[in-house]
């Protein structure tokens, strides 16, 4: 949307003729702008809460400031300014003996990853970058390419202990996205259509009379999806308890331990815009999107951007919540979970969906 | 090492690492996931112990003991202490007595605390380790009151202590007992019941009893195998047979005997016992006595050679003391539990995967400065 | 009790293996080195003695009389404790190893080898355990010198000066 609003604003003040790929090019430039910022401001936001959040469950109190002055802020809220801005200046280490094209390029990929994604994610009626028609088949297929980036940071950190992450890693994403696909299948046998804007649209009125339209709460197979997609998201993006790629009581930092400075930043920033992607669409294909829960009430624009970011801030929540709460899971145990519990599952689900569907809704 | 084959890799855990529980290097022969050979190197934090209790008179010994097992220097203290008054025949009075073992179960408790956090850390659970540390620190206020140290008392000495109990003590012991009791059930809740925590544990790292008592395991972990055996009871030593408490004792609850959710399981009964043996420890306390009136002026040992073991939270720490007369012993040699776990390590975690050696590590308790001294 | 059942079966089953004196010692057992490994098989098998667990063993080094290696046993199924000692020669130390016996043995006795210099005979992997591999001398010896360099790095050994 935001990138059709845009080409339209430009030709009609400039000469560019209708259609021009050239200014086509200049508007997406333009459009990742506001990606990057979205991306940086989660990061900044999430790490913050992430801070707070563990430690009021830890039974502390976490970064604490008194005021103005130059530590960290009243409340710890300059906390995360204060980490960029020592990220910015660390020193740039890489290892002698590690592959110097591919430590450099690895952070880059694993970034692209989850900026290439936020494209397709709508935040409210309007604010939406691209509106694909593939939308959501379109964020699935993106999140592979990560893998690639975490491979090639655990090769080339010559160390075995990146390795070793790094393969993990990999296992555990590609295994994962089979039932994170499987249960967005569910939905889209619901809703017909894979645009986003589309799946929202679908969740519009309400259920049983008083439920919102939400897929959850459509029927009982949906709900059950709803679990599956979220638990195989968790794994997707590496959080406990499925972070054995990063275990850091295990493998010191897995497959990022070389990087420091600017480049690590870039795998946290990545980390945490992933969280963002896969609460968004989870917020999206179950929760009604930008959809008030009350419907026909508060559903202004600036209200529907309001309820989806609290919905996604929900979901991110519940993520940092389990990385507190349970400890991590073994390679092989995890591999089980996957292939053996929630594969089977997934498909028995879009089974289940299509019987209802078909007998009932 | 030998020749290393085609498809192994050879990895170094440590003795830089965040699980190691000290300093220890672990050269791990793996084929993938799977380790097939595990090399203990230790005595990276080696500080010739008993080559300086060479140049030291017996008394002086003491806070050097503390430093052996830092996180647990009241039975260190303790076990030394007891064998030189065996040794010399001195008999404490019995207030003396009292608080002997009131501070060393309460340390006991502390110990086995920061165990469990630390292998709860281990296996990725990060906030049961906060929460046992918050607790452990109302212990070591109440030490901190006492001798005002909080890791390294020097408090017991030969004869006597260093210490009388402060005004006010034995009210805050009793606070803090009645706060303590239902956080075991919430820890346990929070992590020894978790699912995932029982995946992690039940079944791995299966100790069999046997090869316990060949490799010398002792304590909580030999236990945790189904051999009942504590020093407390079957060898006793200071007033505890005046205590009525039981032994815990690995039952395979949840996977096999003697795995290391059976030793967690264990390390958590024992500090119920322990709050039970302080309660009645301060119920009999006797209020009147000088703790330092047999304390000897010259501590002089009669010639001969004692061997005495006391049960630390680790396992039975051993004391072999020997004597010439003179007030500087000849030999003194530290027995530590934690030295034969941790060579039972290779037995016990060979063929599981590098995140269950880490689990197995974690289960065993081990102190680098007890093992190295 | 324990003490005199055990110098009897010793006496009987292995003749000449106890040091004799006219007072024999009342806490603990002297014995030759020479079939130490199958005397302590014996202790760990006989099922009236079944000395089932090695709490200790420990090198000591008492000056003109020589070097002792000390081992405490302990039986698990009948309760009851033994102490023997065994000498060992100064110019060349050396005794029959028995940690295929008592597993604990593997390590304490490459500690007894770390810190004394005695050679455990039949020990499958001897080396140093606390020290590094390639230090110099027998720490816990009467006589014993610290090198002077180690690797580079001048080992001191006077205390001044340290500030």
């Amino acid at each position: 949307m935001v990138v059709d609003n845009l080409m339209q604003w430009f030709e009609s003040w400039t000469l560019w003729e209708a259609g021009s790929p050239l200014l086509f090019l200049i508007v997406v430039v333009i459009a990742g702008v506001p990606i990057f910022l979205l991306m940086a401001v989660n990061a900044l936001v999430a790490v913050y809460a992430e801070l707070k959040i563990s430690a009021f469950m830890q039974d502390r109190v976490g970064p604490m400031g008194q005021g103005p002055g130059l530590h960290a802020g009243k409340w710890g809220l300059l906390q995360t300014v204060a980490d960029a801005l020592k990220l910015l200046l660390k020193e740039d280490i890489i290892p002698t003996l590690a592959d110097r094209k591919l430590f450099i390029i690895a952070p880059f990929i694993i970034f692209v990853t989850p900026f290439i994604a936020l494209a397709a994610l709508p935040f409210n009626q309007d604010l939406l970058i691209a509106d694909l028609n593939i939308g959501v088949f379109y964020i699935l297929a993106v999140g592979s390419i990560g893998v690639i980036g975490i491979i090639m940071a655990g090769w080339s950190s010559n160390n075995k202990w990146s390795l070793y992450g790094a393969m993990r890693s990999a296992a555990q994403i590609i295994s994962y996205e089979i039932p994170v696909a499987l249960s967005i299948v569910s939905v889209i046998m619901l809703t017909g259509t894979l645009s986003m804007q589309g799946i929202i649209s679908y969740q519009n009125g309400t259920t049983l009379g008083i439920l919102p339209n939400w897929i959850l709460f459509n029927n009982p197979f949906s709900f059950i999806a709803f679990f599956i997609f979220f638990i195989s998201g968790v794994a997707e993006v590496n959080r406990t308890p499925f972070d054995i790629p990063e275990a850091e009581s295990e493998l010191v930092a897995g497959f990022h331990t070389e990087y420091s400075g600017m480049r690590w930043a870039f795998f946290f920033l990545s980390e945490y815009a992933n969280m963002l992607i896969i609460s968004g669409v989870a917020a999206v294909a179950f929760l009604g999107g930008w959809h008030s829960p009350i419907p026909g009430f508060m559903e202004s624009s600036g209200w529907s951007l309001f309820w989806f970011i609290s919905k996604v801030g929900v979901l991110i929540f519940i993520m940092m919540w389990f990385r507190w709460t349970f400890p991590r899971l073994r390679v092989d145990q995890l591999m089980n979970i996957c292939w053996k519990v929630l594969l089977p599952l997934a498909l028995l689900n879009i089974f289940g969906v299509g019987i209802w569907t078909l007998l009932i809704g | 090492m030998g020749i290393v084959h085609g498809d192994e890799m050879v990895l170094n855990i440590g003795p830089q690492h965040p699980s190691t529980h000290g300093v220890l290097r672990l050269k791990v022969l793996t084929d993938g996931e799977i380790v097939s050979k595990i090399t203990p190197y230790i005595g990276y934090l080696h500080r010739c112990f008993e080559k300086h209790c060479e140049n030291l008179t017996y008394e002086q010994v003491i806070p050097f003991t503390d430093r052996c097992d830092y996180i647990s220097s009241m039975n260190n203290n303790f076990g030394y202490v007891v064998t030189v008054e065996e040794l010399m025949d001195i008999h404490v009075s019995k207030k003396v007595e009292y608080i002997r073992v009131i501070m060393a179960e309460l340390n006991r408790i502390a110990s086995h605390l920061l165990a469990l956090g630390t292998f709860g850390m281990d296996v990725g659970a990060f906030t049961p380790f906060l929460y046992m540390f918050r607790d452990r620190e109302s212990i070591l206020d109440l030490f901190e009151m006492t001798c005002g140290a909080r890791l390294l008392y020097n408090y017991m000495w030969i004869g006597g202590l260093s210490h009388d109990l402060p005004v006010g003590f034995v009210e805050k012991t009793y606070e803090f007992l009645d706060y303590f009791e239902p956080k075991i059930k919430e820890n346990d809740d929070l992590l020894m019941y978790n699912k995932i925590f029982i995946e992690r544990t039940a079944d791995v790292g299966v100790l069999p009893p046997e090869v316990a008592v060949s490799y010398g395991v002792t304590g909580p972990n030999l236990r945790g195998s189904g051999v009942q055996w504590d020093l407390r009871k079957d060898e006793q030593y200071s007033i505890y047979d005046r205590f009525d408490f039981e032994i815990p004792v690995g039952t395979g609850q949840m996977g096999t005997v003697g795995d290391c959710w059976d030793r967690y399981w264990v390390r958590t009964q024992e500090m119920k016992e322990s709050i039970g043996i302080v309660r009645q420890a301060l119920k009999q306390l006797p209020t009147e006595g000088d703790v330092q009136e047999l304390v000897p002026k010259k501590i002089r040992p009669p010639k001969g050679s004692i061997y005495k073991r006391t049960e630390s939270p680790r396992g039975d720490l051993g004391f072999y003391i020997i004597s010439d007369g003179k007030p500087i012993p000849v030999r003194v040699k530290l027995r530590s539990p934690a030295f034969t776990a941790l060579s039972a390590l290779s037995a016990i975690a060979e063929g599981w995967m590098i995140s269950d050696v880490i689990a197995i590590l974690g289960s065993l308790d081990i102190v680098l400065g007890e093992i190295d001294r | 009790m324990i003490h005199e059942q055990v110098l009897k079966c010793l006496r009987k089953k292995f003749p000449g293996s106890i040091v004799e004196t006219e007072e024999m010692p009342a806490d603990f057992i002297p014995i030759y080195q020479k079939n130490w490994a199958e005397i302590a098989a014996f202790l760990r098998d006989d099922p009236d003695l079944r000395f089932d667990s090695l709490q200790c063993i420990t090198g000591v080094d008492l000056g003109e009389e020589g070097m002792d290696v000390r081992y405490n046993f302990h039986s698990m199924t009948h309760l009851h404790k033994i102490e023997i000692r065994i000498s060992v020669d100064s110019e060349n130390p050396k005794i029959p190893s028995i940690e295929q016996i008592w597993r604990v043995g593997d390590w304490f006795e490459r500690e007894v080898y770390d810190m004394y210099g005695i050679i455990f005979d039949g020990h499958r992997d001897l080396r140093r355990i606390l020290l590094p591999d390639d230090w110099e001398g027998w720490p816990l010896r009467k006589d014993y010198e610290t090198q002077e360099t180690f690797h580079g790095i001048v080992v001191p050994k006077v205390k001044e000066e340290w500030e």
